[in-house]
């Protein structure tokens, strides 16, 4: 068992590599899954990061699959999609989720068509399915710079967040930090969807958000525990998709998001804040 | 007579440019104990709101003077919090130190201790620990109340604060205000309960989109007025004529 769970790790570098890109991806996009669904915006995330698909395609037109190029075009794009959607929310009569909508599919279509004309179909199999076995330095640095900016971030502007979410009226009535939490939670956001997709691919880089922070939500009821348990199962359920990849010649990504998928269905079923096995046991109660 | 904690000068708020509060003037005095009261839709809620800081004026402003102009506490109705979120009550209260803890300052032993007695004061004694999702309206109230009690504020404002809570605790929550007038402080509540007004509040301003009668609640709150404030609040026309009274009022 040992050896199937470590010398995948032990005999090649590039399973080194693309676990701590996953340790990376874990501790950054996981917290910022958990605030995305507290928030009510698991959609909205998923929306985000298939915008940004058009910027990476401009970058990758520019220079080619240079990293710095893709990086920066898919931070662009991330950034005015979520912007201009939540511009559009206010200034018009349509809500967020479908301003989002309309503006995220057309960025979507968009970035497809520009990929299809100037490239071949590998280019964009890697771009919207990631490829978390071909990590090199460049993009490695680039995910843990955004774990550590992210982790910073959350760190310096906690309090400031849980407010916003919790309760924004109350913090626009003590303090001016209201706006700052709601726009740096959107950087932070769109930082990891492009760290996501060098990994995951534009389709599946909110996975690594979603997923643990909705099977940590099954557990939990305070905040603090919550945090921790999305990191530890996004890292558990990422590098349990990298060794079925690496055993069972699977494609990574779509084997990592499904890792953390199985591990929401076992949450499902086993949580004690209503898991569907506690449902079937008999039921007991305390006096007060 | 005290001086002003707050002056509107010919104030209209409004969503859509149509006006909700139209053109309001007055002041609300230092230590003032008063109740908006008026029919839905009269514009008191969103008088609070603009109070607050929430809603800019379409004309005219509001000036908040002396002690109360960076210092309020506001409490909104009860949709405002998300109650599903995974914080306890202890979380909850404690957000009122925010004034002394910031973003980043620990709570401290004089926190904790103010934290336990706001708990006491409002009868949630135990409950710290408990998620906010598990409390029911009338307990999440408290806890609300509790987090007023730690803003130490000079003035504050109380959206609808006993919709949905039963009688025991609209007196428990009633007294606390009764306290916050004794010690000073300037209260603005909007309420519907003209019983609970002409007990408790010595001045009301009666609203319907502009000020119908103001003064002592008991001569505020008569019969001919409350009839009135109801027609103008239900008189409301889509193509309405553009409001030139601003240059009447200049």
């Amino acid at each position: 068992m040992d050896a199937w769970l470590l010398d995948p790790f032990l005999e090649f570098g590039f399973m080194r590599r693309a676990l701590a890109g996953c340790l990376a991806l874990s501790l950054g996009a996981a917290p910022i899954g958990v605030f995305l669904m507290l928030r009510n915006m698991s959609l909205a995330g998923d929306a985000i990061a298939h915008a940004i698909l058009p910027g990476a395609a401009i970058g990758y037109m520019l220079a080619g699959l240079s990293l710095p190029a893709m990086t920066g075009g898919g931070l662009v794009a991330g950034l005015i999609v979520a912007l201009v959607a939540g511009g559009v929310a206010r200034m018009t009569q349509l809500r967020e989720d479908a301003s989002l909508s309309a503006v995220y599919l057309i960025s979507l279509a968009g970035g497809v068509m520009i990929i299809s004309l100037s490239g071949s179909g590998v280019d964009l199999m890697n771009v919207l399915f990631g490829n978390v076995l071909a990590l090199d330095d460049p993009t490695l640095l680039l995910l843990a710079g955004i774990a550590t900016v992210t982790v910073l971030a959350l760190a310096i502007g906690y309090r400031a967040l849980v407010l916003e979410c919790a309760d924004p009226a109350f913090l626009r009535s003590v303090s001016g930090a209201s706006p700052f939490a709601h726009l740096g939670f959107l950087v932070l956001l769109v930082l990891n969807l492009v760290a996501g997709f060098h990994a995951l691919g534009t389709l599946m880089a909110v996975g690594m958000m979603i997923l643990p922070a909705a099977s940590a939500r099954l557990w939990h009821r305070d905040l603090g525990p919550l945090l921790a348990t999305a990191v530890a199962m996004a890292l558990t359920g990422s590098s349990g998709g990298l060794l079925l990849s690496y055993h069972f010649g699977l494609p990574s990504g779509p084997a990592i998001v499904l890792a953390l998928g199985a591990l929401y269905i076992g949450s499902l079923l086993a949580s004690p804040v209503g898991g569907l096995v506690r449902r079937l046991r008999p039921r007991w109660h305390y006096t007060s | 007579m005290n001086a002003p904690a707050l002056v509107f000068e010919n104030l209209t708020l409004g969503y859509d440019r149509h006006p909700v509060v139209h053109h309001l003037k007055g002041d609300v005095a230092e230590g003032a104990l008063l109740a908006l009261v008026g029919p839905n839709g009269a514009g008191k809620s969103t008088l609070l709101k603009s109070i607050a800081g929430e809603l800019r004026p379409i004309e005219g402003s509001i000036r908040r003077c002396g002690d109360v102009a960076g210092r309020f506490a506001y409490l909104p109705q009860q949709s405002a919090i998300d109650a599903g979120f995974p914080i306890t009550v202890a979380d909850l209260v404690a957000m009122g130190l925010w004034r002394d803890v910031g973003l980043f300052g620990g709570i401290g032993r004089t926190g904790r201790r103010r934290l336990a007695e706001a708990l006491g004061q409002v009868g949630l004694e135990g409950f710290e620990r408990r998620p906010i999702g598990t409390l029911s309206g009338g307990q999440l109230q408290r806890a609300r109340f509790a987090r007023l009690l730690l803003q130490d504020a000079p003035l504050i404002l109380l959206d609808e604060p006993y919709t949905a809570v039963d009688a025991q605790t609209v007196g428990d929550m009633a007294m606390l205000v009764q306290r916050w007038h004794a010690e000073g402080r300037t209260v603005i509540a909007v309420l519907h309960d003209l019983e609970h007004v002409r007990q408790h509040y010595p001045e009301a301003l009666l609203l319907a989109r502009e000020t119908i009668a103001r003064g002592a609640s008991r001569e505020v709150l008569s019969i001919a007025n409350l009839e009135r404030a109801r027609h103008l609040a239900a008189a409301f026309d889509e193509h309405a004529p553009v409001c030139h009274r601003h240059a009447e009022a200049a």
